[in-house]
């Protein structure tokens, strides 16, 4: 009975495994995405005097040629007042412009240095006091964050997931001994080594564990493809076609039953072996 | 060679910590078979000899003292040792032991293959032997369609099939009829006329009469008379 549920098990135990797995990949992706994406970006805001007719074009026309020239700097752009009144709207409401409130200009650009803009953000504040400059290296570092400990807890499902299957094996195939301790005995007295029976043992419940472990992995794949369609836009993936999975969870889930197999391999053994020291 | 030196053998009682209070099976038993020697163990029922015959094929460890099995210090084996020391022990046992799910040319094939012989000398030694003690007519049966006289020869060439140095055979002539059992001890003196070392348990004195040899007696796990 214990064996027969084996590959049953082992399958739901795979169907997390490759749930996680994909988890895993899929927090790696959207952290190297984000990290892309977001650590590199710069938003320099200007501030414009509250009558804007006085001197405020040339501040921001100075800082925008001032990041232009800069070795560092790519992608400078500055946004139109429509499109920081969209920014602001969330907050302000659509009416910002009567508010009368100093809004700054705001200049977006991409930072290609190596480490913090510091000098840059020297050089800006002598041209127009007051700029500040602000990398998403923060909001980089947060969704690093994140994105890790999503990591850690697919590495934690998978090390619990490995453990639960290990103990389905090693309660299956001790049940497996007990039904077979006078054939184990008569063999043993023959003159069969505990490797002998060990490995007799192993290959069944190896084979168990890797058709279970298959069938799991392949039952979790309609999932994983609707997954990966949800996430494709957060991914920067380009959509396709057809379902797609990234080529790297390819490469993993076949781990999913070789690893289903190892752990078989390697309980029966252990277990067996300790089984068999209880006979003289 | 079988050594037995001052060899004691108590089964722990349950719920017992030590063996302290436990009865005696085997009670400062020694002996020595030499090689190629044949002895009868006999004694009534209940008295040791199966105890004896475990303690002889490595199924118990004594609580005390020393046996020396074909070399070897039975103690001191590791259980790759003791595993090569049981191949070289041909055990016949009083309940047959045979494999169920196994033909008849499989069970006593088991061991051969067991010792990673060759299938092609498996198959001729195998069907030799069966043709000897008159089954090769019931290669393909399993056990259970033979009837007990025929499990009692079956396991009889299970345990000679692999040429042991120590053949032990526990009350081997039991299921079988005048015949049978001639021919059995026919097959047995043969063998340690070629230099196998017997030890045959039997509570059937006529059959000591038969053949006679030297005789180790015990009564309540004790040796009464050797020789």
């Amino acid at each position: 009975m214990a064996e027969r549920l084996t590959p049953m098990l082992i399958g739901a135990m795979s169907f997390l495994a490759a749930l996680a797995i994909a988890g895993a990949l899929a927090a790696a992706a959207l952290a190297g995405q984000w990290e892309q994406n977001t650590g590199a970006a710069l938003t320099v805001q200007v501030p414009q005097p509250a009558d804007r007719s006085h001197g405020g074009a040339s501040r921001v026309q100075a800082v925008l040629t001032a990041l232009e020239n800069a070795p560092d700097v790519a992608g400078v752009k500055a946004l139109s007042g429509a499109e920081v009144d969209a920014l602001l709207m969330p907050w302000l409401g659509e009416d910002a412009e009567k508010l009368a409130l100093p809004i700054p200009a705001v200049i977006t650009a991409v930072w290609t240095g190596d480490g913090p803009p510091d000098a840059l953000r020297g050089a800006l504040d002598a041209l127009a006091p007051g700029t500040l400059v602000e990398t998403g290296a923060g909001w980089a570092a947060r969704v690093a964050a994140l994105t890790g400990s999503l990591q850690a807890s697919a590495v934690t499902v998978l090390f619990i997931v490995a453990l639960v299957a290990a103990a389905v094996i090693a309660v299956a195939t001790h049940a497996g001994l007990a039904q077979r301790r006078e054939t184990i005995e008569i063999i043993h007295g023959l003159g069969a080594l505990d490797s002998d029976i060990a490995v007799s043992f192993a290959i069944r419940a190896t084979s168990l564990a890797a058709l279970g472990a298959a069938i799991g992995t392949v039952c979790a794949l309609p999932v994983l493809f609707w997954l990966a369609a949800l996430a494709a836009p957060f991914a920067g993936v380009v959509a396709q076609p057809g379902p797609a999975l990234p080529f790297e969870l390819w490469v993993a889930l076949p781990a999913v039953p070789a690893g289903a197999a190892l752990i078989g391999w390697v309980t029966t053994q252990v277990s067996v072996r300790g089984w068999l020291r209880r006979l003289v | 060679m079988v050594r037995f030196e001052n060899v004691w053998l108590k089964y722990r009682r349950e719920g017992e910590a030590s063996l302290d209070s436990s009865p005696d099976v085997i009670a400062d038993m020694s002996f020595e078979i030499p090689e190629g020697g044949f002895r009868w163990l006999t004694g009534p029922s209940g008295a040791g000899k199966t105890s004896v015959l475990k303690l002889m094929y490595l199924a118990e460890h004594p609580s005390q003292g020393r046996i020396e099995l074909l070399g070897a210090n039975a103690a001191r084996v590791s259980r790759r040792e003791a595993a090569m020391l049981r191949r070289r022990i041909g055990v016949v046992y009083q309940d047959f032991r045979l494999l169920g799910h196994l033909s008849a040319f499989d069970n006593v094939a088991l061991p051969m293959r067991l010792a990673r012989k060759g299938e092609e000398q498996v198959r001729a030694d195998v069907a030799e032997l069966m043709r000897w003690v008159g089954l090769s007519h019931r290669l393909d049966s399993r056990p259970a369609e033979l009837s007990g006289g025929e499990q009692q020869r079956l396991a009889i060439a299970r345990a000679v099939v692999g040429r042991p140095k120590l053949l032990l055979a526990d009350e081997p002539t039991g299921n079988l009829d005048e015949e049978q059992a001639e021919r059995l001890m026919l097959l047995i003196t043969g063998l340690n006329a070629l230099g196998t070392t017997v030890v045959v348990a039997t509570h059937n004195l006529r059959l000591v009469g038969r053949y006679p040899a030297p005789r180790l007696q015990i009564e309540g796990g004790r040796l009464i008379h050797n020789g």
